[in-house]
């Protein structure tokens, strides 16, 4: 039988990128050539060069401090709010108005579909600058004390999963609240960070307000423990971010942490079970599971476990996987080489322990990075596919029977970043919400994102929130949030 | 009547809602501003620590699950209680801070206010700090502050009332339980709030009061993984970063020592709550 859901190639066009083929770093308004190596940044879904960037060293690094400390002392410290908050809506209208090249060379740097970062990605950095940059003057109003205050320079760094859309959860509030910045995108996704240093010089932002220094590990460490940097603001591994609150220890920068997770999705047998499927579809195969945020367990009560499952598999049946640029994609390719190696020992050691694996059948291409949607039952709580964070396309299920189960095993995790909850009944939604100990809560949704809304973990998840009112206080001295 | 032989008390910790010594059997003496002998301290261990732990993290669900008008109720009761044992607070405080009897009943006042103060904010802190937030989509979505867990407090070592009640009552008023680790060298306020707690309404483990030296108990609560957040306010200056650093390995919320100990009669503002808290966003899809 011929599958229905057969569709053309609909491939976006990558004319409208111009990837040159390297870039140095972006300092004090411009872009000069680093001083150490340079790393190929490659296409995840072809395995192609995209382009060559510098490998930033200290003394770049400290070149890019200099600059940014010099832009917040004389320029943009001093500047009348109101101003401040203008190039902020600029910079907005500018991603806004380059959109479509964003999202083209997000999907091709990172490997996520092209459908995500059109419709996702790229609009809610633009929303995020939008958001902020209302708060440039108005901050008195935030509730965080009457006349609060920048902290200076802010080193950020941040992960390849969500490479603009990060950049701009870090450099909105960062800039709305009068700092300075030092960035330092990741490794293996720097390009779209690079456009955005154009970006920055096609809204006039003054020299040295933005700096990119790209790179891999040592140099964000670099950035960390610059000692002229105030702020450090960290997205990434749980592991790293341990590393990085080590270094911060003793000194006078303030640390803000948005780290991994293990979410429980709850669904209770009165959910609908065809919008708790997209939900579970959403929450663990959006961007490919490279969310930290991911609806990685899926917790189902037993008397509609099978039905569930069975209906969860006929969805993932329906998934396309392959070119990130095609429009019809739903899941693109794996991040890194790297990434890949580390999905596929997780899941050797899910097998391993004792889960069943299923997969549908999928064509997967010859080159590139590739894991198919994977489904995990029978898993115990103590499994590691069920207390790691795989940050792939792997769903571990776990049944339950009671709400007061549903609870304990959702919160049985050193980690504490967000949660969903599947029911029709509205009081069981707020009791549980209530006792999850997660940032954040989707009720009948899963994986949505606001730059209203606060975002940011319990326990080992991290701490600080990135969003809303209560996200400016991490840009702010002695401020409460 | 003067030849009558005074009952001495035994000073013990304050643990799970009862007044165990110490598992190590260790006491230590304790001695006024000049030197006089007062009293035998407990002298907590490592296994006090982790015990405290135990019993805060046991109390914590039904402390954090207690109404906001509840729990400001129970911290009120705790002021009721403390201002009837005020001579008994005077004294200690007089004898281990070498206050005049005038400086001292200043002191316990300002502690006795301090917990009203707190008492009143438990039932205010979500208005303040939450917020409904206006996303762009069909959604009611909103942000409330909840407590972090268990929370280790590393108590003033000079202020041994007004500084520990300072450090102890914003933790709770949030809805996290505490262990303390008391002044090393002035307890004895502190074993008497123990008291004042025990015969109050604040449930058993909510509070957990360990005498001793914040120098040898600070890093095993540092690097316990069941404990979410600490005070490093009392910490030995010399050994604080290394705390911070012991801290980093479950990735806990430190609240940074200041510079020297602060003049606690000052309006603490939101300063010694809002780092024991989180922030939790619930979204819900709005349809008909």
């Amino acid at each position: 039988m011929a599958n229905p859901f057969e569709y053309a190639p609909a491939p976006e066009s990558r004319s409208i990128v111009d990837v040159a083929p390297s870039y140095g770093l972006f300092v004090d308004g411009e872009f000069v050539d680093g001083s150490g190596e340079t790393l190929k940044t490659v296409n995840p879904a072809t395995e192609e060069v995209l382009s060559e960037v510098a490998v930033g060293t200290e003394a770049d690094v400290d070149r890019a401090v200099r600059a940014a400390r010099r832009a917040y002392t004389r320029v943009w410290g001093p500047m009348r709010p109101a101003d401040r908050g203008k190039y902020l809506f600029r910079i907005a209208r500018i991603l806004q108005e380059r959109a479509r090249e964003f999202a083209v060379l997000e999907s091709l740097d990172n490997g996520k579909p092209i459908r995500e970062s059109r419709d996702v990605d790229v609009p809610l950095a633009a929303a995020h600058f939008f958001h902020h940059a209302g708060w440039a003057d108005k901050l008195a109003y935030a509730g965080l004390g009457p006349d609060p205050r920048p902290h200076g320079v802010a080193g950020q760094v941040i992960p390849w999963n969500f490479p603009l859309l990060m950049l701009a959860w870090k450099v909105a509030p960062a800039l709305a609240t009068g700092n300075t910045v030092v960035l330092k995108p990741a490794e293996t996704t720097p390009l779209t960070a690079l456009l955005f240093a154009q970006v920055c010089q096609q809204a006039d932002l003054p020299p040295g307000v933005v700096n990119v220094v790209t790179g891999a590990g040592e140099t964000g460490r670099a950035v960390v423990e610059h000692a002229d940097v105030d702020k450090v603001a960290f997205t990434g591994s749980t592991e790293v971010g341990r590393s990085i609150a080590r270094a911060v220890a003793g000194t006078r920068k303030v640390l803000t942490l948005e780290l991994g997770g293990k979410a429980a999705n709850i669904v209770f047998d009165d959910a609908p079970v065809d919008q708790a499927v997209e939900g579970i579809v959403r929450g663990i195969f959006f961007n490919q599971g490279h969310v930290c945020c991911a609806g990685s367990r899926l917790l189902v009560q037993e008397s509609v476990h099978d039905e569930v499952i069975a209906s969860l598999q006929r969805r993932i049946g329906t998934l396309r996987v392959g070119d990130p640029l095609d429009k019809n994609t739903d899941i693109g390719a794996i991040n890194s080489h790297q990434q890949l190696e580390r999905i596929r020992e997780l899941v050797g050691i899910g097998e391993a322990e004792g889960a069943q694996r299923w997969q549908p059948a999928c064509d997967l291409p010859d080159r590139g990075y590739w894991f198919p949607p994977t489904v995990f039952t029978d898993v115990s709580p103590a499994h590691r596919i069920a207390r790691d964070e795989v940050f792939g396309p792997v769903l571990s299920v776990l049944t339950f029977r009671t709400p007061d189960e549903a609870v304990a095993k959702a919160n049985n995790t050193t980690y504490g970043l967000s949660a969903g909850v599947w029911t029709e009944k509205g009081s069981r939604i707020l009791a549980i919400a209530d006792r999850l100990r997660a940032g954040v809560v989707w009720a009948n949704t899963f994986n949505q994102f606001d730059p209203t809304s606060p975002f940011g973990g319990y326990k080992q998840s991290g701490y600080g929130r990135e969003g809303g009112r209560q996200g400016l206080a991490a840009y702010l001295k002695g401020a409460s949030h | 009547m003067t030849d009558r032989l005074a009952v001495r008390k035994t000073s013990k910790l304050y643990l799970g809602g009862a007044f165990p010594r110490s598992e190590s059997g260790r006491t230590y003496a304790v001695t006024d501003a000049r030197g006089a002998f007062l009293a035998n301290a407990a002298w907590a261990s490592r296994k006090d620590a982790r015990d405290a732990v135990v019993a805060a993290r046991g109390a914590f669900a039904k402390w954090s699950g207690a109404t906001a008008y509840n729990r400001g109720q129970v911290l009120y009761r705790v002021a009721e209680v403390m201002e009837g044992r005020q001579a008994q607070f005077c004294e200690e405080v007089a004898a281990g801070e070498g206050l005049s009897a005038g400086r001292a009943r200043a002191v316990v006042d300002a502690a006795v206010d301090r917990w009203v103060w707190y008492a009143g904010w438990t039932d205010k802190l979500a208005s303040v700090l939450g917020s409904a937030n206006p996303v762009a989509g069909p959604f009611f979505d909103f942000s409330t502050p909840e407590p972090t867990g268990v929370v280790a407090v590393l108590a003033p070592q000079r202020s041994s009332l007004l500084g520990l009640v300072s450090v102890l009552a914003p933790v709770l008023a949030g809805g996290n339980t505490a262990v303390v680790v008391t002044s090393r060298d002035r307890p004895l306020p502190a074993v008497t709030l123990g008291e004042v707690l025990a015969t109050s309404d604040v449930p058993g483990g909510v509070v957990n009061l360990l005498t001793g030296d914040a120098g040898e108990i600070g890093p095993w609560l540092a690097e316990h993984d069941d404990v979410d957040a600490i005070d490093l306010t009392g910490a030995p200056p010399a050994q604080a970063m290394e705390l911070e650093r012991l801290a980093a390995g479950s990735i806990k919320r430190v609240l940074r020592p200041p510079a020297e100990e602060p003049d606690w009669s000052a309006d603490p503002g939101l300063s010694r709550m809002t780092p024991f808290l989180e922030t939790k966003t619930v979204w819900h899809p709005i349809g008909l």
